[in-house]
């Protein structure tokens, strides 16, 4: 190692960044406890946005002035990989709490585990999942549940492709196929977008003919929890790799340094990864 | 009693790098990059030094802040009787000083302490991704703002304890708590941007030669703190995320009502939660192993076994959650299973304590200030140890659940725990960062007045738990009185001696004996072959790093 790492100059975005976030967190909270602060947590998360935007256009332009060796690629890949890790256990907290209601707690509330309580508080609740008939009464359950065989299934096929044609396109990238890569990057991001239509089409029938609300009890609480992150992570996803697509459409990337566009795949496998988890355990178990 | 200072060797320049033999004066303002100067060079910087200096500072200011709170607490307490407080102004102020320490202090002091030696101790230039260093400072700002201000909210701050329990923190909590959940998401994200940084430093830009088992104990611990940070603080996002939906959607997670269960966010709160103490001690851990081996002038005894030790105590953490909620009615399988689990832990922190113990045996022993707090940590810490293997056993705790023992406890771990290790560190590497040694007297009394004021604050309530008083109430029956007044007097001689510890730092940092590199003449690691203050870049030739045997 020859002393090459690259430290950049003083920056603004980051204080810009967390002043930005500071508003949008701070306006999400008045509209939440007040019902006012929308229009200012709107232009907070824009803020946010534009901050993001030339934060990683610097960090573009430096890797393209050829400033990063090959030790800052590897911080590159130790911050990405980490940032998934994390983003893996946050999901886990939440598919932790399904599998905990699911095991334990409505069970608990049916007096199994020689649990007294529950059974003096709601002696006709009966555990079921998913849970239509939630303990107390002033809490209606969804009427119907989605069957995973129609768009949940249609939505796995299209995350699953979505990932095969992204491994198309980085496998073209490596090669020199710039054209070819940016056909199959534009497949992927139109599959993303699809799935993100048939998710909002979805959560459309679960509001509207299901009776799958989040003030449903239970069932709908996880759902939403699990299936919303996700499809926020998608949305994530989508953004990230379209970013990517405009850079291979400005000729950006190398055959064997194209970093950004695999941080972006990883994330997008990541995200097709959890999915599968939630195809298996939210919607067919 | 107290010896001298070391002999002082003349100042070594051994890495011979062509930008640091100008010397430190010279060198700090002969950067390559310079920016704005005041107040935007610290809103703006990316230098690994200045960004653990605004941690350090903002660690201080939150230390003062929550300790304002807990005297509050410990002046309602003074006597039986209400005299001072309403009961939920009590109650916001126990809160409030156990999430400003806890997130406000602890955490941003250590993680001041790792900007500023990591890349010293491994050689490296700076932090892996400098930028993203200061975003993640300066959320915090931002954060503990937002926390602070819902003190002034209508219907008070957080009220329901630092560790927010459902339904307290839900159904029954004031409206200010959205506003609480959303400082936490930033503290949150700031602590994983960090935890991030630190990891990919550690990992990626060791110097040439330097391998894992060659790093210095403290950045090892730290590695092991940023993987534990890495793991549990998408966790409690997660958990408050569920919290902001239950309180503002209507979702049923902790509401039995919808099927959910109060009980689940106890789950899910303590998988973040014990990770979480462990977060707080592990680098307390790395700088005891520092400090330790320089005064005693000999190598650490078993470095090996120490690092084996804090990784055990990390995976451990993660499987002794429950240990927190035996009370709350467990399966007899889990209170046993969790209730072995935590015994189990002894057995790594016995090891580190014996090696501690093992390495002063023999040694040519000296009592400078940064050596008196480690070993009142090494003495202090194995009270709070011993008495959390107490608590560990299931059916004894439910006697001391929610009692001041368990206060007792975990003080212990935390003041002359963490807060004596950051101390410990401050004494220890000023010299470094100033270029002046701490003024050793007032260090002293600094030391005595701090070790006698935790131990008569926190004593006594050994006792008081044991007697019966519940935790988090501002009133007590007649029986405790005595104890609590002697907790109050201690709880005052502590949180005034911290002034010393400020005269102390802004002492140093004006003048004082001038150090050089190599401040303790029995420090060995590679922070003391760099002048002393050291200069605001370092280490941008990588140093050719000589393996030795440990």
């Amino acid at each position: 190692m020859s002393g090459s790492y690259y430290v950049p100059p003083q920056s603004k975005w980051p204080a810009l960044g967390s002043l930005a976030v500071g508003v949008m967190m701070v306006s999400l909270g008045m509209q939440l406890v007040h019902g006012i602060g929308g229009l200012v947590m709107t232009l907070g998360m824009a803020a946010v946005l534009t901050v993001m935007w030339l934060w990683f256009r610097d960090v573009v332009r430096e890797s393209r002035q050829g400033l990063y060796d090959a030790q800052m690629d590897r911080s590159f890949r130790w911050g990405m990989g980490w940032f998934i890790f994390s983003e893996v256990m946050f999901f886990a907290a939440f598919f932790g709490a399904l599998f905990y209601v699911r095991v334990f707690a409505v069970p608990w509330l049916d007096g199994e585990g020689a649990k007294g309580v529950a059974a003096l508080l709601w002696p006709d609740f009966t555990a079921s999942w998913p849970l239509m008939n939630p303990p107390s009464e002033s809490i209606s359950g969804p009427r119907e549940v989605l069957s995973p065989w129609q768009l949940p299934l249609v939505n796995t096929i299209f995350l699953v492709t979505s990932s095969v044609t992204l491994t198309i396109a980085h496998e073209a990238l490596k090669e020199g196929y710039r054209n070819t890569a940016r056909n199959w990057l534009i497949g992927t991001i139109l599959l993303g977008v699809c799935f993100l239509v048939v998710q909002g089409i979805e959560y459309y029938e679960a509001y509207h003919h299901y009776g799958i609300t989040l003030q449903a009890g239970i069932y709908g609480s996880t759902f939403f929890l699990l299936t919303g992150f996700h499809g926020a992570h998608v949305t994530i996803g989508a953004i990230t790799l379209s970013v990517m697509l405009m850079r291979v459409m400005k000729g950006h990337f190398d055959r064997d340094d194209h970093f950004g566009f695999e941080a972006a795949a990883w994330y997008w496998h990541f995200v097709d990864v959890v999915w599968i988890g939630l195809f298996i355990f939210v919607y067919v178990l | 009693m107290a010896p001298k200072l070391p002999p002082r060797l003349p100042p070594q320049h051994p890495l011979e790098q062509a930008g640091e033999a100008a010397g430190p004066a010279g060198h700090a303002e002969a950067g390559y990059h310079h920016g704005p100067k005041g107040l935007l060079r610290w809103l703006l910087t990316t230098n690994h030094k200045e960004i653990g200096t605004l941690y350090l500072i903002f660690s201080l200011s939150m230390f003062f802040i929550g300790g304002i709170f807990a005297l509050v607490v410990r002046a309602e307490l003074f006597q039986p009787g209400l005299q001072l407080v309403q009961p939920e102004f009590f109650n916001q102020m126990t809160t409030m000083h156990g999430l400003i320490m806890v997130f406000g202090a602890v955490m941003p002091g250590f993680v001041g302490l790792a900007n500023w030696m990591i890349p010293l101790q491994i050689g490296a230039p700076d932090m892996a991704l400098p930028r993203l260093n200061n975003f993640s400072f300066w959320l915090l700002p931002v954060a503990f703002t937002l926390l602070l201000s819902t003190l002034l909210m209508p219907g008070g701050g957080p009220n329901f304890g630092w560790t927010f329990y459902a339904p307290l923190s839900t159904t029954y909590s004031p409206p200010s708590t959205t506003f609480f959940i959303l400082s936490l998401h930033m503290a949150g994200i700031s602590s994983i941007l960090g935890a991030i940084n630190i990891i990919a430093t550690i990992l990626n830009l060791r110097a040439p030669g330097m391998r894992m088992m060659d790093m210095p104990l403290f950045v090892w611990t730290w590695l092991i703190t940023a993987f534990l940070l890495i793991a549990v603080m998408p966790v409690l996002a997660g958990v408050i995320t569920m919290m902001l939906l239950d309180i503002n959607f209507g979702t049923s997670f902790f509401n039995a009502a919808g099927g959910g269960d109060p009980v689940m966010f106890q789950h899910i709160f303590w998988f973040f939660g014990h990770p979480e103490v462990y977060i707080m001690i592990l680098p307390a851990f790395g700088i005891v192993s520092a400090i330790i081996p320089t005064f005693a002038r000999k190598r650490l005894f078993g470095y090996a076994s120490m690092v084996y030790a804090t990784s055990s105590i990390a995976i451990l953490s993660f499987l002794v959650w429950a240990h927190h909620m035996f009370a709350v009615g467990l399966p007899l399988v889990a209170e046993l299973f969790f209730m072995y689990t935590t015994m189990l832990i002894a057995v790594p922190t016995g090891v580190k304590v014996f090696n501690w113990i093992a390495t002063l045996f023999q040694g040519s022993i000296s009592f400078e200030t940064p050596m008196l707090f480690a070993l009142a940590f090494v003495v202090l810490f194995s009270i709070g140890g011993f008495s959390g293997l107490m608590l560990a056993i299931a059916p004894a705790d439910f006697q001391y659940h929610d009692t001041y023992f368990v206060v007792a406890h975990f003080h212990y771990v935390l003041v002359p725990g963490a807060v004596f290790a950051i101390m410990a560190a401050v004494y220890y590497w000023l010299p470094k960062w100033t270029g002046h040694y701490p003024n050793e007297r007032l260090g002293r009394w600094h030391f005595w007045t701090s070790v006698v004021g935790v131990n008569l604050t926190f004593f006594p309530m050994h006792f008081s738990g044991l007697a019966g008083m519940p935790r988090r109430i501002p009133d007590y029956a007649l029986q405790f009185a005595d104890f609590n007044m002697a907790s109050s007097i201690g709880a005052l001689l502590f949180g005034t001696s911290q002034l010393l510890f400020v005269w102390m730092i802004i002492k140093c940092v004006r003048g004082g004996e001038k150090a050089p590199a190599k401040a303790w003449d029995g420090a060995e690691d590679l922070e003391w072959t760099v002048p002393s203050p050291a200069p605001l870049h370092t280490f941008e030739t990588p140093p050719r790093f000589q393996h030795q045997e440990h």
